[in-house]
């Protein structure tokens, strides 16, 4: 890659790929850790004075009614599929567009090429847009 | 003296540089200087946070024509700190029909992500000390990948508490959180296809180059030192005018939307759903929820600078560094220390400030959003634009090889004008059969309601 600034560049070659990994697993270990000591500290030093009603689900002060695990709109479900389709289609822009620029030649080519697929994904999106996926009523 | 400086332990860890094949480093080495940084990185997040939560506090009351806390400690500075002492030796309730493992699972997984985050942002240039993690070579798809693991904390919490308010939260604030990541993401893309790299320290010193920021191909430049030449009009939010800035924008309102502050801050409309799916929580379960969304808010606004606005890179690049005279009379590792540790800090950390101020401000001026006009804002609105944006940078990319820089850029603007220009008339065309529509009807008069319902006849008292 010719224009990679020539800094990383060099600590990419000079150092093993692996290598540029141990302080992501070392910060990995620290925030778990930290996650960890803070759930068990605040159970460990706090009073522990259980009542029925303090241990009763939260209902804005009244005695709850049912349990919560009941419907809710389908609107959400539709959302996280919708994502999935669309998180997808971002990630496959990604490695595109960190190569676009390096294409040289084939620069035109390859904006065809994702044109297209941009295309097909709008066409799809537009039908979801008409079917009043995006309407929340 | 030199029995510590001379020694190989010593050059281990802060004399080779990992730019440099010659010398091997360790991999004890390795993890004692990511320790080290991560000290830095991570100690700053720890540290600022309580101070973000005061400046917040009381930037709000200042706005608000109130004083806030002002009595812990100096300016109340101590405040943060305080509530958090407090936090950890309250009682920790956890209600009875709850399910437990992810009742206790849920802040953890909440709070890890966003302080892993941490890795990938760039403080300064050096190869060895910029970063957390600086070799990582794919820096902002590492960032991506953790950030995504936020929302299960947040949606698992929803769920165990088994309670109806924190279902409704966890699931507004899930959606809303999926739904504008897809800005965000696209943002990101228009920023890749500039730089053409996903090394965060690269990306931001894509900012410092010589010449057009619309300039494309083979560039000669270095990471460190930058250019003196270079300013804020190389910084990628005016880059391709004005796609970069569309693209600085939409990361803006994603970001927003991504942290669930104020604005959009949906997932604790107090009024709807009491606090959203931190309701159940208590004692320091809660404050890990509260400090991830106050490190999340540092993050994406860290992430912001890094991408947008010229990471840790001074305004006028003259900025910068210590001017080259002033090696007469410095030793040149004192000039290479200031520059790095200083200065550069110095910049990122004013910018970081003016971010989070930015966002304190929108938290007092605006109102919240309804959540179907966010939902809709998000998907009719940030992603068809993002998408958009994507396609025209790419387009003037190509456009410009072929055509010349400056040509080739505004045929890129005029074909986006162009669509601006469509979709108005679009626009425009269905108002106007609106108007037509309810100006050709006759309204029907209301049916007329009997003027006095009949009142049931008092009822009184057999006797």
């Amino acid at each position: 890659m010719p224009d990679q600034s020539t800094a990383v560049q060099a600590a990419q070659t000079a150092t093993p790929l692996l290598h540029t990994y141990i302080p992501v697993l070392v910060l990995a270990i620290l925030a778990v850790g930290l996650a960890a000591v803070m759930t068990i500290l605040s159970w460990v030093l706090g009073p522990k004075k259980p009542t029925p009603q303090k241990l009763a689900t939260y209902e804005s002060g009244v005695v709850p009614i049912g349990s919560a695990r009941e419907r809710f709109p389908v609107k959400f479900y539709l959302i996280a599929m919708l994502f999935i389709i669309f998180d997808i289609e971002t990630v496959f822009l990604y490695p595109w567009a960190v190569n676009y620029r390096h294409s040289g030649g084939l620069m035109i080519f390859n904006l065809v090429e994702m044109a297209v697929f941009v295309a097909i994904l709008f066409v799809g999106y537009i039908y979801v847009w008409r079917k009043g996926a995006f309407e929340w009523d | 003296m030199d029995a510590i400086f001379g020694s190989e332990i010593w050059k281990q860890l802060f004399v080779y540089s990992v730019t440099d094949p010659a010398h091997h480093i360790e991999v004890w080495a390795h993890v004692v200087r990511s320790l080290l940084r991560i000290g830095i990185g991570l100690g700053f997040i720890l540290t600022i946070v309580p101070g973000l939560i005061w400046l917040e506090r009381r930037l709000l009351s200042w706005m608000q024509g109130r004083l806030g806390p002002n009595r812990v400690g100096w300016q109340g500075l101590a405040q943060p700190i305080a509530d958090g002492i407090k936090l950890f030796f309250k009682e920790d309730i956890i209600p009875t029909n709850v399910d437990r493992s992810l009742y206790i699972l849920a802040p953890g997984v909440a709070l890890a992500p966003v302080l892993m985050s941490v890795a990938v942002l760039p403080w300064n240039g050096s190869p060895d000390w910029g970063a957390v993690a600086p070799g990582l070579n794919i820096g902002i798809l590492f960032l991506l990948a953790i950030a995504s693991i936020e929302v299960y904390g947040v949606i698992l919490a929803g769920w165990s508490s088994n309670n109806k308010y924190s279902l409704l939260g966890g699931l507004r604030a899930s959606s809303q959180v999926i739904s504008y990541e897809l800005g965000m993401g696209l943002s990101i893309i228009a920023v890749l296809l500039m730089t053409g790299t996903l090394a965060t320290q690269s990306i931001v010193g894509e900012q410092g180059i010589i010449g057009d920021p619309i300039n494309i191909g083979n560039t000669a430049y270095t990471v460190y030192p930058h250019s003196l030449n270079s300013g804020f009009w190389h910084w990628h939010f005016l880059a391709f005018f004005p796609f970069g800035l569309v693209a600085a924008v939409v990361y803006l309102i994603s970001m927003v939307a991504e942290t669930n502050r104020a604005r959009l801050a949906l997932r604790e409309a107090d009024t709807e759903v009491e606090a959203g799916f931190h309701t159940e929580y208590s004692s320091m379960k809660f404050a890990m929820f509260f400090m991830g969304e106050y490190a999340n808010m540092l993050i994406v606004s860290a992430i912001a600078i890094t991408l947008f606005f010229g990471g840790w890179l001074a305004p006028w690049g003259a900025l910068s560094q210590i001017p080259a005279s002033a090696g007469a009379y410095l030793p040149a590792w004192l000039i290479n220390t200031l520059n790095m540790a200083v200065i550069a800090p110095f910049w990122f950390g004013i910018k970081l400030f003016l971010l989070i101020c930015f966002f304190i401000w929108l938290r007092a001026t605006l109102p919240r959003l309804r959540y179907d006009m966010l939902m809709k804002f998000g998907w009719k609105g940030i992603l068809p634009i993002g998408l958009v944006n994507v396609v025209l940078i790419a387009l003037s990319m190509a456009l410009q090889q072929s055509f010349g820089r400056l040509r080739g850029h505004l045929m890129a603007v005029a074909v986006g004008l162009g669509i601006c220009f469509v979709l108005f008339v679009i626009k425009m065309a269905t108002y106007r059969k609106r108007r037509l529509d309810t100006e050709t009807t006759t309204i029907s008069p209301i049916r007329r309601e009997p003027a006095a319902l009949p009142v049931p006849a008092r009822r009184t008292r057999e006797v």
